[in-house]
């Protein structure tokens, strides 16, 4: 349970932490890494969307003059087909190694084939050209659905769909099928008196942060490798690294910089490993850069997908039963989001049937990487366009109608445990009672749209320690990439326990050599499990220096209390120390002091956020503009709202962008069209309004404190929200995102 | 005992069975008496000494990291959640595990 429901510091809004470096353009990115004897890298990447490599020649790349190395998977160990365990899990070294660097085939345009290092980056590209691969070219397979079809081209030849441990013998594109069953669905739907149908796709979708990937290595003679890179997690990092390279852990020290933006997509390896075996041959360090075509071509965007669902209702408004079949593409190799998508589907809802078929297909795109609340928007999509359209044939407020079968605590998931204390409930209700819903829009072809979105959040494992100053300041290093705020979230509740001021904690992200192990950045889990260290390492720092206050008073620790940043002296009421007081004493009582914690908390408490869109539709051009959004979203305690403000209105604007704009351009070779920021067209401050927000509190009664990660599930509701609001606008159901102009046009013109 | 709701794409080996009680004072012990009466059904969930890579295991709604090793207690309520990969794959399980957790 929360530890006291008045804080000092958090819920406050102090100034980050690093917010002045990154201001002033004083961060150090991974592109700004200088050293003595840098080489640089480039890498050749696959022209064709699906081919076999027949061979590869790098002579006349290695002759020109400047160039130091020149590598390919054979540089790498040999990529057996089995699964690795990598501490508490495992990844298949074929497809983790091949995606880095092909074997014998390219699955992707963009795939990597090879990469040089010279002494500048332009004969590093000049090299490339030099490099001469013949290539046996296949038909690629763009399409979820047509992946999977019996007679499609297939990416990989020992490739067999699992179901939960069973092997079909028959080659296929569809890596896994996973099914989630509650109740019997079809005495469901023949119980229902409104059944709707419908089948949506969603487009292959980017991240789009704005720093692309980056990584430079020194692999020393006498073994150490050494990274510096933007990454979201350089424990992980580190732990995939040692099985592509053979080398162990310890020899890898990861250095993370700061990150401009990752939302998922700085998780997979992609440089390192190319930057270090260029290293290890030519004994410099090698610094590899990507430029924005290749982070669209080369790195994982979210997946393209395929999902019908079916729903029913009685008519006292009642969901009944749902179904869905979803079907998600990997990219080149298995692992889509799609257990994700399934997990969060139907889970705002208390509905009695359920079955969810899911499938991971590969196809001859870039291998998918997680991309915030990875597959739940896609789910959302098409569950919230579908309850929609229920509330609408019921005659029912499309809140009332969701407020109505609202999940709450106690009651089941599709997947099976049960819901702990959860505030979706709460959100519908302040969605209903917010000034958005209840102001009356009015004007030609607007409408207003409702969604509501899960997301489960994670928590895995953080470590975090705080050494006391001799000032009676901290200083607080952690190793969780700062991506939103972490920093100031993380000391804040570090300060809250010890009765200091957020200024008075700093705290740094150390690298793999500085801190104990940490989990990525990523799955909403920061806040909640680094801060729960946080909060451990300061109860450590808080009894440690109760034993030096006691030592000073020559009384046993029991006789000291700790309170608002005072030790008291039990038996005497006019001694007190103060924490600076103890902390300028630390050298007499026994040296300096750090306190420490490991942990790996329970207690995930999973999000909820409800979202009201207004918008305009312009009939002669289907463009849709924005009027009103706003983001109510259960966020546990705010630790410092504005920056949960700011993960609320990041994930809107990145929702609206997928609703409305974003997609990969593919020709039928399998070439995308728009890989730049040009073509590929993300939402700007100019395209939309001021993002609302309404912070609805439920604390997680996981957490000291409450908190909940709240990155996510801003991104989920948003494209579903956008559809219901067209509908409403001009009467057209959108069930293909994005949903842009001309897509809109067709379905009006339709529509007649 | 402890209740081990059996995920639907294993209910065949159970006969349509949805959840059983089995004895067991640790996951591993749980899936041998669950072998026991279902045959088939240990193969489908471990891989040598492990469970599957794209299998968790929840125990009360907490996704375990300890696998086999797991305790779990006399009322004790066990999910195997099947293939959540939840986008994370290039990970260590560590991810995918917890990620499909509800951990109360």
């Amino acid at each position: 349970m929360a530890e006291s429901t008045t804080y000092k510091v958090i819920g406050t809004r102090p100034i980050r932490h690093d917010g002045v470096d990154k201001v002033t353009g004083r961060a150090i990115y991974g592109a700004d890494v200088q050293m003595a004897g840098l080489l640089h890298g480039k890498v050749l990447r696959s022209p064709h969307a699906h081919a076999r490599i027949r061979s590869i020649d790098v002579s006349r790349a290695l002759a020109l003059p400047g160039v130091k190395a020149v590598v390919t998977s054979a540089d790498l160990p040999p990529a057996e087909d089995r699964t690795i365990q990598l501490g508490e899990g495992g990844v298949n070294l074929k497809y983790l190694s091949h995606n880095i660097l092909a074997g014998d085939k390219v699955l992707y345009k963009g795939h990597p084939i090879a990469a040089v290092a010279a002494t500048s980056p332009h004969l590093a590209e000049e090299a490339l050209a030099l490099i001469h691969v013949e290539y046996e070219v296949l038909p690629p397979v763009l399409d979820v659905r047509e992946a999977m079809q019996d007679d499609a081209p297939l990416l990989h030849d020992n490739l067999k769909t699992k179901s939960l441990g069973q092997d079909t013998d028959k080659q296929s594109n569809i890596a896994t099928h996973t099914q989630f069953k509650v109740g019997d669905v079809e005495k469901g739907f023949q119980e229902a008196d409104v059944v709707i149908e419908r089948e949506f796709t969603t487009a292959t979708v980017h991240q789009g942060y704005i720093e692309p990937h980056n990584a430079t290595a020194m692999w020393n003679p006498d073994g150490q490798l050494t990274i510096w890179e933007s990454t979201q997690g350089a424990f992980t990092v580190q732990r995939q690294l040692a099985p592509v390279l053979g080398i162990p852990v310890a020899q890898i020290r990861v250095i993370p910089a700061e990150i401009g933006g990752g939302f998922g997509g700085k998780i997979n390896l992609y440089l390192e490993p190319i930057a270090a075996v260029l290293s290890k041959k030519t004994g410099h360090p090698v610094k590899v850069l990507m430029n924005r075509a290749e982070v669209f071509e080369s790195t994982g965007p979210t997946p393209g997908s395929y999902i019908r669902v079916k729903m029913g209702a009685t008519k006292d408004g009642r969901l009944i039963a749902a179904q869905a079949y979803m079907a998600y593409e990997a990219g080149g190799y298995p692992g889509s989001p799609i257990g994700a998508g399934m997990m969060c589907i139907f889970t705002p809802y208390d509905i009695p049937n359920v079955l969810i078929d899911g499938f991971d297909v590969v196809v001859n795109k870039p291998k998918t990487a997680p991309y915030r609340a990875p597959g739940a928007t896609n789910a959302a999509f098409a569950a919230e366009t579908v309850v929609d359209e229920l509330g609408e044939k019921l005659g029912l407020d499309p809140l009332q109608f969701r407020l109505r079968n609202a999940v709450k605590e106690g009651m089941r998931r599709p997947d099976g445990p049960t819901h702990p204390r959860i505030g979706y409930l709460e959100t519908v209700q302040a969605a209903l009672n917010s000034d958005h819903y209840r102001t009356p829009l009015e004007g030609p072809n607007v409408g207003r749209g409702v969604a509501s979105g899960y997301w489960f959040n994670v928590g895995l494992q953080s470590s975090v320690s705080i050494s006391v100053n001799a000032d009676g300041s901290v200083t607080l290093v952690e190793g969780s990439t700062d991506i939103g705020g972490t920093r100031a979230s993380i000391a804040m509740q570090a300060a809250e326990v010890l009765g200091l001021k957020a200024e008075e904690v700093r705290p740094i992200v150390a690298d793999t050599a500085g801190v104990g192990y940490n989990d990525v950045t990523g799955g909403s889990r920061t806040t909640f499990a680094s801060g729960y260290a946080a909060i451990e390492a300061a109860h450590d720092v808080l009894r440690q220096m109760t034993e030096r206050a006691a030592r000073i008073w020559k009384v046993e620790p029991q006789d000291v209390r700790f309170a608002d940043g005072v030790f008291h002296h039990a038996k005497e009421a006019d001694q007190r120390l103060t924490f600076k007081d103890v902390a300028a004493q630390l050298g007499r009582t026994g040296g300096s002091l750090t306190g420490q914690a490991t942990v790996a908390p329970r207690g995930v408490g999973g999000a909820f956020a409800t979202h009201i869109v207004d918008l305009q539709v312009d009939p002669e051009t289907g463009k849709v503009t924005i009027l009103r959004y706003t983001a109510v979203q259960d966020v546990g305690k705010a630790i410092h709202p504005s920056y949960v403000e700011g993960q609320m209105q990041g994930g809107a604007v990145q929702g609206i962008g997928w609703a409305l704009n974003e997609e990969y351009f593919y020709n039928d070779k399998g070439m995308m069209a728009n890989a730049s920021f040009l073509d590929y067209r993300m939402p700007t401050s100019l395209d939309l309004p001021m993002i609302d927000t309404i912070l609805v509190e439920v604390p997680n009664p996981g957490h000291p404190f409450g908190v909940r990660g709240v990155g996510e599930v801003p991104i989920v509701p948003p494209v579903a929200a956008i559809a219901n609001a067209i509908y409403r606008a001009v009467g057209v159901r959108m069930c293909h995102s994005p949903m842009s102009p001309g897509l809109v046009m067709t379905e009006i013109l339709a529509k007649g | 005992m402890a209740v081990v709701w059996i995920p639907s794409l294993l209910q065949s080996l159970t006969s349509g069975e949805e959840k059983v009680s089995v004895q067991g004072a640790t996951v591993g012990e749980i899936i041998d008496n669950l072998e026991a009466r279902f045959p088939g059904i240990k193969d489908r969930l471990v891989d040598g000494a492990e469970i599957r890579p794209h299998i968790a295991v929840a125990i009360d709604g907490d996704v375990s990291p300890e696998g086999l090793e797991q305790d779990v207690q006399e009322s004790s309520e066990i999910h195997f959640i099947p293939a959540l990969s939840g986008g994370v794959a290039d990970v260590p399980r560590s991810v995918l595990v917890i990620s499909a957790s509800r951990l109360s």
